[in-house]
């Protein structure tokens, strides 16, 4: 009898310390769900980790499910915040319940990669890069791409053009600048995060694109700068719309950013910018959140996220490879956020 | 035969009876729960496809399936590239992967030496185990390059006369899709006909040797036509993964929605177009159009289903198959 009564209390005393503290974490800590975009899974993850230090109150659970999976939730109300490669559209903010809020986060950058022998450093004006994706310049010592790289011996072979097949915010920006540079383009084919693509082979993923280039002799295609520079692919130096062949970095894109010209509703576009630093193929992320949020406890801790995402977070994109939002555009978003009401 | 023994029932007390034969009645509701189970899931996956693409059905029609643009800027959705991808891809594997599935398990259930059977057939059965995915990596670093310099380029030099072995070569497209499933689907495909080629009674081969006949003759007359109903649904089976197999067609077949002659021209099936787009599908009639994609696919299953059912009954004129 005294083995079982000493057994119970040990029993009791277990179960008590580890529910607990469980119990109590689980009443008290507050769950904000988000859904979205892909292309800042890192960052934002880093965030939510890193924010769950400072606010151990509340944890943020985000499924990277694609943009068009964080538009839709945020419309149905199914998560607290959506997010998104590419703005949402009129029709698609039409539908929403209340007024939806696109919030910045960072940019990232497309490089056009390339399989030459010897991996030659090349460069590009945004014409060329879009006959070629038209499959109109089909051999690599075209006259179109020799006399922008004087210096360079260019084989006489087929170009195969390489893009994603997946739908991705990476094509949207890629589609988007090729708009911005070639009528024809914009009429034949549009920009979208898939297009009906002219010409070349479909790969999934950066991964899919960057592995059909190696694999390929004399394939060209476009991916993230991000993706590139950690893996060590060549990519090219793109003409911006002051004349200048800009090597793509984050400088280059926060120097872009700061170029374009953005909206109050901050659905932007930042393709082909006047600075004459700025990389011209480059385009944001967005956070979306509904401007008058229901749940008050829910709506106060995101808001104190979202200023704190402005402060502290933006420092840590550039060692994701990620371009930080530069200082004018901070605080104008700054500004709205503190408009959101709860 | 070895004698069947025959379950006897021995003086049961009456009295019992009601109550012993319970399990009997609760696992005949239970096997009948199961059944209906499945039919349920296909009905409710069918209903929740049609549900989500009502609204592509209404807009496109009959054109959805006969349109071979799809565009998702300008909302212009057509899936014949995708069913042509789809059937073309299955039927080159099934041509590569039936003879070599067939042969395979006659090789081992016929003639190989005893002592390798088992290791030849462990490694085929661990071929269905690997992951999708590891394929298709395999079929881009490995089989790619390979098929691009060595297989493509002969047929090209040698049958290049014919349009399905003409235009530029890439190493990915059509052909290099159907290989990869015709690999993928190759242990399923043995390993049924095996069990089915080890079924057929060896008093069948007795007696055709006792009529004189060779090897060959004995393997084709007393064993391949006993067996061939197993073995055509030993396909079937097959082609019904081939039909769904999605990961490493993706990522071999070169993903360009466009119906070609040359099987070297890449291509693109309705599960990797599915795979590829419904993450990023933001306009409502986007995605309804690949909820439609969903419903073709599962149409082009069951039709198929059906056509080699009456293909198996014209082939065995009706039989059963066990004679």
């Amino acid at each position: 009898m005294k083995k079982l009564q000493f057994f119970l209390s040990v029993a009791a005393c277990v179960l008590a310390a580890c529910s607990k503290p469980a119990a109590t974490s689980a009443s008290a800590q507050l769950e904000i769900n988000g859904a979205g975009a892909t292309f800042p899974y890192p960052i934002y993850s880093k965030w939510f980790s890193e924010y769950a230090k400072i606010d151990p109150s509340v944890q943020f659970n985000y499924q990277s499910i694609g943009s068009g999976g964080g538009q839709k939730q945020i419309l149905a109300q199914t998560v607290d915040f959506g997010a998104s490669d590419g703005p949402m559209s009129d029709e698609n903010l039409a539908k929403a319940p209340g007024k939806i809020l696109h919030i910045p986060t960072v940019a990232g950058a497309d490089v056009l990669s390339y399989n030459l022998p010897g991996d030659p450093k090349l460069k590009f004006d945004g014409p060329t890069i879009a006959a070629i994706f038209l499959g109109k310049i089909t051999k690599w010592n075209d006259p179109a791409i020799v006399s922008q790289n004087p210096g360079v011996t260019l084989p006489d072979q087929d170009l195969v053009v390489v893009h994603r097949s997946d739908g991705s915010g990476t094509t949207y920006i890629w589609t988007d600048y090729l708009s911005s540079v070639s009528d024809e383009w914009k009429t034949k084919v549009g920009k979208g995060t898939s297009v009906n693509w002219p010409a070349g082979l479909g790969g999934k993923g950066n991964e899919g694109v960057s592995g059909q280039i190696k694999q390929l002799p004399g394939a060209v295609g476009y991916i993230e700068l991000a993706y590139a520079k950690q893996n060590n692919l060549p990519y090219a130096d793109v003409k911006n719309s002051s004349g200048n062949y800009i090597t793509p970095s984050l400088d280059s894109v926060t120097a872009a950013l700061a170029a374009a010209d953005i909206p109050d509703d901050f659905r932007f576009s930042m393709v082909n910018p006047p600075g004459p630093d700025a990389y011209p193929i480059s385009g944001c992320t967005w956070l979306l959140v509904y401007a008058q949020i229901k749940d008050h406890a829910k709506g106060e801790k995101l808001v104190q996220f979202l200023k704190w995402a402005y402060g502290d977070g933006e420092k840590m994109a550039s060692a994701l490879n990620y371009a930080p939002l530069p200082d004018s555009v901070q605080s104008r978003v700054l500004a709205r956020i503190n408009e959101i009401k709860y | 035969m070895p004698e069947v023994i025959q379950p006897t029932t021995v003086s049961v007390p009456a009295p019992d009876r009601g109550n012993r034969h319970w399990p009997d009645r609760s696992f005949r509701w239970l096997a009948l729960l199961a059944a209906l189970t499945i039919l349920a899931l296909i009905a409710l996956v069918g209903w929740e496809l049609y549900s989500g693409a009502r609204q592509a059905v209404g807009r496109f029609g009959f054109s959805f399936l006969v349109n071979s643009t799809w565009n998702p800027v300008s909302d212009v959705y057509g899936a014949l590239p995708f069913i042509y991808g789809t059937l073309v891809s299955s039927m080159i594997a099934l041509l590569i992967a039936v003879p070599l599935g067939v042969a395979t398990a006659l090789f081992l259930t016929e003639m190989a030496p005893l002592r390798i059977r088992q290791p030849v057939i462990t490694i085929i059965e661990m071929l269905a185990a690997v992951p999708s995915v590891i394929f298709g990596l395999w079929g881009i670093f490995v089989l790619v390059p390979w098929l691009r310099d060595h297989l493509y380029r002969w047929l090209k030099e040698y049958l290049g006369f014919l349009p399905i072995f003409g235009g530029p070569i890439y190493g990915l497209g059509m052909l290099t899709g159907g290989i990869i499933v015709a690999i993928m689907i190759l242990p399923i495909i043995t390993s049924v006909s095996r069990e089915i080629l080890r079924s057929v009674p060896n008093l069948q081969r007795e007696a055709a040797y006792a009529l004189g006949a060779t090897h060959w003759e004995v393997i084709r007359i007393a064993v391949l036509s006993y067996a061939r109903r197993g073995i055509f649904g030993a396909a079937v089976l097959g082609l019904g993964r081939a039909l769904g197999e999605t990961m490493a067609v993706t990522m071999v077949i070169g993903n360009s929605p466009q119906i070609s002659a040359s099987l070297f021209a890449p291509a693109s099936t309705v599960a990797s177009v599915l795979a590829n787009e419904f993450n990023e599908a933001t306009t409502e009639v986007y995605l309804s159009a690949l909820f439609e994609l969903g419903l073709v696919l599962l149409g082009i299953t069951i039709l198929v289903n059906v056509i080699a059912q009456l293909m198996l009954h014209a082939l065995t004129g009706g039989a059963t198959g066990k004679t």
